[in-house]
């Protein structure tokens, strides 16, 4: 019903819409209505009583979160009725709830303290014992103090509704009601650190962060997360040069206000195994030096290539020995950087897909998540090719399962079976049942072709095989993806490096190696000199032979691998530019220095080229910028999605339909998983002991479950 | 009431008899397809029933797993509703009420029975024959003081016919369940004092609203 009904809150008057709550009329007119338990991204249970109302003709008060308005009704907030019933309700939770403010972590951003301040009476009238609690573990990450626990069940209902995990629950009733996981297991969530800033007292606050610092000590600095390519938006809270925790901000187009574990606890890492010296290595070993030395040393080395190269006539375009690979946390900047020394030094072997993933950059919807993380809510059948969206972009995922809550919305997958938090129908492992799929010869095809808005999310591992790109073009043309308003054609990227690395075209040039190339010149002699923008998931022994300059923050495998290191900034140490799976360019907000000799890496690459004898033409982080956006104009805009263009077939990769010719290559083609492991993806986590703490932990976890399923059985 | 726990030590597995296994399904089918969660309490008791009294952990756990439940929702249910037993009962498990008609008419005597008898409240006698429990109303104020032993009430105790019951059980005699005094069920202990004589029928000239007993055939509209 589209009719809007008047209401009276307070004396002013307000049109409401159908269906609209007591709750959310008040807000709309500005009236403030204290809850606990109400929260606008989790369903309605009621069971605070702190937003009780006044309504006129109703003799009892009313929970104004679970109410909806109706015509001419008359609410009133303020009278000294209301007042009193809020006392009222704020004594009894009080009744039970300890005074350990002054130990306890949410204290200065508790709602309890605040509501108990705003609301509350001004001292107790309970003379008696008050309740206690045994604790309860909840894993590494989620630290509990469950006498604290006011039982509003925010955490319960995030669990099972946005996390699709449905572990958390309350045993016993009344006074001896719990708040507990199945026998205390730790939460198998990727986002269960969200609990925590649900949590509207101290009951569940973050095990890493216990005792750490008070909320008004903290330096807030509002960035973006880089440990996947969704980009969420976090705040950095820094106290004397160390990241006290990682909270998420807002988006409502990509986090909506959700964070997943890694970027939330990752942290602790950023001071751990860092790089804060420049290395060389010296008889087969790194030894810390200055920046004087390496430079010298690498122009030294460089300029010998160079000159050797240049006798043998092998100084330039395909022959060059020259390569660079970029990692998964580079940021545009530095890319662009590094792009511009590589064309000084005539070298088109450089490449950002270090996974092998054959991704095209001549299109930019080739490669970007068109349907954009909100537009999933407007879809009605979903594909899913060759990715695991709950390990590898955990708050994507969230959205996926809140459109499929909202009913009608079958989702299709091909690769490796697993728990997504919702069903889906597994049509098969690898390239031959997208095939089928195309032909329609699955039943799940007739789904995707009935379906208004179908979509499909095509992931990095499945896109290691070569045909499948264009073969998922070629569904999504046939499944009318394409249309005039929706482009269903996604590629779901786990790099926060990945789009702004295309977007640069910071690939291998005309008669270039890719990563795979480089490899393979490594080994066999053809190159000599790689430069690692933080790469570190490749197979370092294949460098061996190669001269290795690595720019990185850690000390992880590409720097033990490294002939000389020089130490780099992490995301949280300089402003640069990222740009998320969907397109969308943010900047991230330096939140401390990097430490000891450590520098932002386009700084090192302008000094390098500087060395060398031919400067980059830009001298500070705005001159760099200004020449990166006449290249890329669209990085210019920042929290914008610039339109691309739908994908085309173009007539050379035309994907191959009949199932014979790929009956044999079809053979090879299951999809791997992106990662065994979701708390050790990037170099920082690795670092980090929090995430080896959860890798343990979701290890264990898989080899017990594993065991009972094959051990009992019990179906029934 | 107190803080219910699961017991300390659980077997390592459960599983339905036959009997018990059609007896489930026959409760799933009662649901629509895709509700099949809301045969759960039959489920558990009749899990409860298998084992002995009480409810162990792996039952929780093969209840949920057969109505595709999370176990944790499961084990909501069986610490939410105090007729399931986490912990091992007696043979005889006597649950005594408390509540205020029963306590009014010595409740408290029967208390100290079972305290002399069979020993503190939830712990088994070490033969594993008895153990007790106080719980809230069973709905037979009619006949308190009263408590439940397994699936019979045992009604108008006092303290020696309560005690002469947890004998004859223990030595494996046959008690009758029900009121143990004179009477056969919930009428007046004593001489009737209401309701002595035949009641005369009403007829439409001694009543003041005949609305009442014509059935408003005579109602003037």
């Amino acid at each position: 019903m589209s009719a809007l009904l008047k209401v009276k809150i307070d004396g002013v008057e307000i049109e409401v819409a159908h269906g609209t709550t007591i709750l959310q009329a008040c807000e709309a007119v500005g009236a403030e209505i204290p809850r606990f338990c109400y929260h606008e991204r989790l369903s309605v249970a009621g069971n605070c009583r702190m937003c009780l109302v006044a309504v006129a003709g109703i003799p009892k008060p009313v929970a104004s979160c679970a109410v909806p308005v109706v015509a001419d009704m008359e609410i009133d907030t303020k009278s000294a009725d209301v007042q009193s019933m809020r006392k009222g309700v704020m004594e009894f939770l009080l009744i039970n709830h300890p005074l350990d403010c002054p130990v306890c972590d949410q204290g200065g951003e508790c709602d309890l303290q605040d509501q108990a301040l705003g609301y509350g009476h001004e001292v107790s009238r309970f003379g008696d014992n008050k309740r206690a609690v045994e604790e309860k573990y909840m894993g590494p990450l989620v630290k509990t103090i469950m006498t604290r626990c006011i039982h509003c069940t925010r955490c319960v209902r995030f669990a099972t509704e946005v996390a699709g995990v449905p572990e958390i629950g309350t045993i016993g009733r009344g006074e001896d009601m719990e708040i507990t996981t199945y026998l205390e297991a730790s939460l198998a969530s990727e986002l269960s650190g969200n609990v925590i800033d649900l949590c509207p007292v101290g009951a569940l606050t973050a095990k890493p962060y216990a005792f750490m610092a008070r909320p008004w000590e903290l330096t807030k600095t509002e960035t973006i997360d880089v440990m996947d390519a969704v980009g969420s938006n976090i705040r950095v809270d820094t106290r004397d040069g160390k990241v006290m925790r990682i909270l998420p901000r807002n988006h409502d187009e990509i986090n909506e206000e959700w964070l997943s574990d890694k970027s939330r606890f990752v942290f602790d890492g950023l001071h751990c195994q860092r790089l804060d010296t420049p290395y060389i290595r010296k008889n087969g070993k790194l030894q810390p030096t200055n920046w004087e030395t390496v430079f010298t040393s690498m122009a030294v080395k460089i300029k010998a290539q160079q000159t050797k190269a240049s006798k043998t006539g092998e100084n330039n375009g395909a022959n060059s020995k020259i390569a660079a690979i970029a990692g998964d946390l580079a940021c545009a900047e530095s890319m662009f950087a590094l792009q511009g020394l590589m064309a000084q030094l005539a070298s088109p072997h450089l490449d950002c897909r270090q996974d092998g993933a054959k991704l095209p950059s001549d299109m930019r919807s080739d490669y970007l998540f068109n349907t954009t993380i909100a537009g999933i809510e407007q879809a009605d059948a979903l594909l899913i090719i060759g990715a695991n969206p709950r390990k590898e972009a955990a708050v994507l995922n969230a959205r996926i399962r809140k459109r499929w809550l909202q009913g009608n919305f079958p989702i299709g997958l091909i690769g490796t079976d697993t728990d997504l938090t919702y069903p889906v129908t597994h049509l098969g492992n690898g390239l031959e049942s997208l095939l089928d799929v195309i032909v329609g010869e699955h039943k799940f095809a007739k789904i995707l072709q009935q379906a208004r808005r179908p979509m499909l999310i095509l992931g990095q591992t499945a896109l290691t095989v070569p045909t499948v790109h264009s073969a998922a073009l070629e569904l999504a043309r046939t499944m009318n993806m394409l249309q005039d308003d929706w482009n269903g054609f996604n590629i779901l990227h786990n790099a926060a490096a990945r789009v702004a690395g295309l977007d640069l075209n910071f690939l291998p040039a005309a008669g270039g190696r890719d990563v795979e190339g480089i490899l393979q010149g490594c080994e066999s002699g053809d190159i000599e000199i790689v430069f690692l923008l933080g790469a570190d998931e490749l197979a370092m022994q294949r460098l061996e032979k190669a001269f290795i300059i690595y720019i990185g923050s850690h000390g992880d495998a590409g720097a033990q691998a490294a002939d000389i290191i020089l130490p780099a900034a992490a995301y949280t140490e300089k402003s640069a530019i990222y740009v998320n799976t969907e397109g969308r360019v943010q900047m991230t907000q330096r939140a401390l220095f990097p430490p000891g000799e450590a520098r932002e890496d386009w700084k090192i690459f302008r000094a390098l080229s500087a060395i060398l004898g031919q400067p980059l033409p830009y001298d500070t982080l705005d001159g760099l910028r200004a020449a990166m956006f006449q290249q890329v104009p669209h990085f210019a805009q920042l929290d914008e999605i610039s339109p691309a263009p739908h994908p085309t077939l173009s007539a050379t990769s035309k994907a191959p339909t009949s199932k014979a010719p790929t009956a044999k290559a079809g053979q090879a083609s299951h999809f791997k998983q992106a990662y065994d492991d979701f708390y050790l993806t990037t170099p920082i986590a690795r670092a980090s002991a929090t995430m080896g703490a959860c890798s343990r932990q979701s290890t264990q976890r898989e080899i017990m479950q594993n065991q009972t399923e094959k051990g009992t059985g019990t179906d029934g | 009431m107190s803080v219910r726990r699961l017991h300390s030590e659980q077997p390592s597995e459960f599983a339905f008899t036959s009997e018990n296994l059609a007896f489930a399904k026959q409760q799933i089918a009662k649901y629509p397809p895709n509700r099949q969660a809301s045969a759960i309490i039959a489920l558990l008791w009749q899990a409860q029933e298998q084992v002995g009294g009480w409810l162990p952990e792996p039952a929780i756990r093969y209840v949920a797993d057969m109505l595709a439940m999370p176990y944790m929702r499961a084990l909501e249910v069986a610490t939410f509703y105090t007729m399931f037993n986490l912990s091992p009962v007696g043979k005889y498990f006597v649950q005594l009420c408390g509540t205020t008609p029963c306590w009014l008419r010595g409740a408290e005597a029967l208390k100290s029975v079972c305290r002399k008898k069979i020993g503190a409240e939830k712990q088994m006698t070490e033969d594993g024959q008895f153990s007790w429990q106080e719980v809230e109303c069973l709905g037979a104020c009619v006949n308190a003081p009263m408590v439940q032993i397994n699936n019979d009430f045992y009604e108008d105790l006092t303290a020696e016919s309560f005690e002469a019951i947890l004998i004859a059980l223990q030595e494996g005699k046959e008690v009758k369940p029900g009121p143990q005094n004179a009477r056969h069920a919930s009428e007046p202990a004593h001489t009737p004092v209401t309701t002595t004589a035949t009641p005369t029928t009403p007829t439409t000239a001694n009543t003041s609203t005949p609305t009442n007993t014509n059935n408003g055939e005579n109602r003037t509209i």
